[in-house]
């Protein structure tokens, strides 16, 4: 939980630039004074700021609007090459990706349909005839046609492997290839040597295992097959994501209309979007109403009307009216294409749970290579006749069964899927660590403003006090009370201002201004000394409030906030404000509630305002009248009762606490998801997030647990059954076949496994998630 | 049998000194952008040699078809990026201070190190 140091990559990835920067790289400068040339020509792009190239990394850094096209043109132009540096998610790279896994899979199809074809007769036979020994000559004969054969099926359908394992080896490193080489490597090097010197081994020992080698080749690669088809379809939340993205915009420039491609959309070019069109740039809407759905974005499944001045984001869908807006973000700064980066990048951070199985796995080819030479010495020495054979069995066997890829991908495939479903309903995970977290939360704090409720408060009440003789009407009051809250931006403040506005009130000048923090505000207007603020500052100023303790209890009692507002040091006025719940933040506390998550509410309120939200939202436990500063310290008091704590928020002053927090939640609103303190982004205002987020992190983790159980069997079981220890209890050891097949199913089972996580869909939930 | 036996453990202290006591070379990456070349199963340079305090790019080029091959981790950096076949993917990396921060594939079949040292 460390915001600063959290994302060394690509700088703070969900921060909406305001100054966009390119980088690219450069290709084909060879000398220093090509750095000028370069320079120029990308500073005569139109909208370019600035051009700064590094000569010794051949990236050039620049800041402006233009689009990458336009300047790779540019240097083209000057007689290079240039990329975009990183680049972000595009269409282009998953179609790519797609192919070339299609040709992959059909090579891997290939090669296995060989190696069966020589595999499968081979096994059958030796079924059937039981030993396959080599006695007379014509049988060696025979035998060394089969394993000039083998020799054939293990250069065109295992060529990668053994290329890979020679690689590796001189690499000083060892993987799956190196276990595969070696383990078919030696079964038919061993069946040679039984054909063309039977005399070297005991006569009991002049068995051949060239079906095993055949079948081992080909069982892998329809492994590596299945597991290729597999991986395809757990990462269908990102493909959904980047579906999103319109190809081409209409945009107006100097009065036509036309259609460009999406790369081509600069900052403030004018957008049309016409009823049924998805969005294709974030922006701020300039003309036309319309209903927009951004449930593909936020979850939220109700369409949201825009009007002028609002905010639009990039891949939502425009239901029925034709707007014209304003681009903001376009490319890799829109909201779409933080959030398809965000995902991505949590989806391949790993959970603590997970850094086990590396560990493991870093030492574990070597490890395995050392057991399978203890287990042949074991059999040789203490094995029975004949030990030969045995020994090269078991050791083959152990190198077969023991690849450790599918401890390797148990982690990453089900973290993939989850952070991936979460993203659907919404809720922006931004790492493994985080995932891990969010399952084990016990208590869940919760700012009240703008968190459970909507964080735009009204004025409701004005109460005159009838104190003083030319006791001053209601709009006089409040129009004092928003000339003082003019220059706040304090919720309670704004709700004034809006009041005062929507009555038509002109405010006065205001001098002597002062804010108390916490407290409220003060200043003059005209003769009269003003003191506006809550019950704190009235007690601070010595301005008695218990003459009206009646009406104040009565307010807070429907969950008004009173504010006094003091005149020349007598109490004139109470204004109440109140803030609304949001529709369904009953319903989430109560799943909260029920996923046995303690739940706190935090307010700078006051005791009796505080109570009543509470109780509406069917809170019982609230602290109020906290300071913002105090918020992080309640995160930490709660830590201290062994709690693992989840906090949500949405202002700025929540982010102490939010740091402070196991897991920081941030409630953010679709087009905004700078929020960079936070571990968790709810991307719709709703509290059903949090309980989504928590059973989604609780699933994934079940799901990642199950798979490394699962891989866990496969090498930590099947190792030393391979190796033999069952052997002088039962009489049992494995082929290798079946040690090829089990390695090849090992991949294929993890990454089905992790795919059950698609149908996963949170309990109480008010989206409808799409099957892809 | 007792020479099959000094010969096993031979090949074991072979093994442990290979994969694990030898320190591979490194190469430098001071004065150009490097290219790590992804195929059969490595990394080419594993062991990238990169000076403190200072970003660098990698250049990542994926030959291998193999899906293991497709994406490269740097966990401490919090960097994970995707590797499309037979094209070449720019990796920026973050100023570090001096250590070791490894780089992987998903399933940890390539393996490699990023050394950072004056
Ligand atoms: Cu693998």
């Amino acid at each position: 939980m460390n915001p600063e140091i959290n994302s060394p990559n690509a700088s703070s990835p969900v921060k909406a630039r305001t100054d966009p920067i390119h980088e690219l790289i450069i290709e084909g400068a060879g000398c220093a004074s090509c750095v000028g040339k370069i320079e120029k020509a990308l500073k005569q792009v139109r909208g370019v700021e600035n051009a700064d190239m590094n000569f010794a990394q051949r990236t050039v850094t620049v800041t402006g609007n233009a689009d990458t096209a336009g300047l790779i043109a540019a240097v083209e132009g000057a007689g290079y090459n240039a990329r975009q540096l990183g680049g972000g998610a595009n269409d282009d790279e998953l179609e790519q990706k797609e192919k070339a896994d299609w040709a992959y899979y059909k090579r891997l199809m290939r090669e296995m349909a060989i190696a069966l074809s020589l595999g499968i007769p081979l096994m059958i036979y030796s079924l059937v005839v039981g030993e396959m020994t080599v006695a007379t000559t014509v049988e060696r004969l025979v035998w060394l046609v089969v394993g000039l054969l083998t020799l054939g099926v293990m250069v065109f359908s295992g060529k990668h492997f053994y290329i890979g394992a020679w690689k590796s080896l001189k690499n000083h490193s060892a993987n799956m290839d190196t276990l595969i080489a070696l383990g078919t490597g030696a079964a038919w090097l061993y069946s040679m040597v039984v054909i063309m010197a039977p005399s070297l081994l005991p006569e009991m020992a002049r068995h051949v295992y060239f079906e095993a080698t055949a079948m081992i080749i080909g069982l892998i690669n329809l492994g590596l097959a299945l597991e290729l088809k597999a991986r395809g379809r757990t990462s269908a939340a990102i493909k959904r994501l980047v579906g999103l993205q319109a190809k081409t915009a209409r945009v107006v420039r100097d009065g036509h209309e036309l259609d460009i491609a999406i790369e081509q959309v600069l900052k403030d070019d004018v957008v049309r979007v016409r009823p049924g069109e998805k969005l294709p740039v974030d922006g701020e809407v300039l003309e036309g109403h319309s209903a927009i759905d951004e449930s593909m974005l936020t979850g939220e499944p109700m369409p949201v009307e825009k009007a002028r001045g609002d905010e639009v984001a990039a891949g939502t869908l425009n239901k029925n009216g034709t707007l014209l807006f304003r681009a903001t973000r376009v490319g890799k700064d829109t909201a779409l294409a933080q959030i398809i980066n965000m995902v991505k990048r949590a989806q391949n951070s790993k959970p603590p749970i997970g850094r086990l199985a590396d560990v493991i796995s870093a030492y574990f080819v070597p490890a395995i290579m050392i057991i399978a030479v203890l287990s042949a010495l074991a059999w040789l020495n203490f094995g029975p006749a004949p030990a030969v054979a045995f020994a090269v069995v078991s050791a083959t066997t152990v190198l077969i069964i023991a690849c450790p890829c599918a401890l390797g991908l148990a982690t990453p495939m089900s973290v993939m899927v989850g952070v991936g479903k979460a993203a659907e309903a919404g809720v922006l995970i931004r790492n493994g660590e985080a995932l891990q977290t969010a399952s084990k939360i016990t208590a869940m704090v919760l700012d009240k403003t703008g968190t459970i409720t909507q964080g735009s408060p009204k004025v409701t009440d004005i109460i005159v006090l009838e104190q003083e003789a030319d006791a001053p009407e209601e709009s006089a009051i409040l129009r004092w009370a928003a000339s003082l809250e003019a220059g706040s931006e304090h919720p309670l403040a704004l709700a004034i201002v809006d009041s005062a506005k929507s009555r038509g009130l002109s405010l006065d000048k205001v001098t002597g201004f002062n804010a108390i923090a916490g407290h409220g505000i003060e200043g003059r207007v005209g003769k009269r000394a003003l003191l506006f603020g809550n019950d704190k500052l009235m007690a601070q100023r010595d301005i008695d409030i218990q003459p009206h303790i009646g009406t104040i209890q009565a307010l807070a009692a429907e969950a008004k906030t009173p504010m006094y507002l003091a005149v020349n040091q007598k109490l004139l006025a109470i204004i109440a404000v109140s803030d609304p719940l949001k529709p369904d933040s009953v319903t989430a506390i109560n799943r909260l509630k029920q996923a046995g998550v303690r739940v706190v509410m935090l307010t700078g309120d006051n005791q009796a305002t505080a109570r009543a939200v509470a109780a509406r939202a069917g809170i019982s436990e609230f602290v109020a009248e906290v300071l913002p500063q105090d918020k992080a310290n309640k995160v930490i008091e709660l830590q201290q009762q062994g709690e693992i704590v989840g906090m949500t928020g949405d202002g700025i002053n929540d982010a102490p606490a939010l740091a402070q927090s196991n897991v920081g939640f941030a409630i953010g609103t679709g087009t905004d998801v700078a929020i960079e303190s936070a571990d968790i982004t709810l991307m719709r205002g709703s509290l059903h997030g949090l309980a989504d987020a928590i059973e989604v992190s609780k699933a994934t983790l079940r799901n990642v647990k199950q798979n490394l159980l699962g891989a866990f069997i496969y090498n930590a079981a099947g190792v030393p059954i391979a190796a033999g220890v069952l052997y002088p209890l039962f009489g049992l050891l494995l082929s290798p076949v079946i040690a090829g097949a089990a390695m090849a199913l090992s991949s294929v089972t993890v990454v089905t496994n992790a795919n059950r996580l698609r149908f996963f869909k949170p309990q109480v939930s008010n989206y409808q998630s799409e099957e892809v | 049998m007792l020479l099959v036996n000094l010969f096993g453990l031979a090949l074991i202290g072979l093994i442990i000194w290979w994969f694990w006591l030898y320190r591979p070379e490194q190469v430098d990456a001071d004065s150009t952008a490097i290219t790590v070349r992804v195929e059969h199963g490595v990394y080419q340079p594993a062991h990238i040699h990169l000076p403190p305090d200072q970003s660098s790019v990698l250049s990542f080029e994926r030959v291998d078809e193999s899906p293991c091959a497709e994406m490269v981790l740097f966990p401490e950096l919090e960097i994970s990026e995707s590797l499309p076949v037979n094209r070449v993917k720019t990796i920026r990396i973050p100023p570090l201070k001096s250590g070791e921060y490894e780089f992987h594939c998903q399933m940890q079949m390539y393996r490699g190190k990023l050394i950072v040292s004056d």
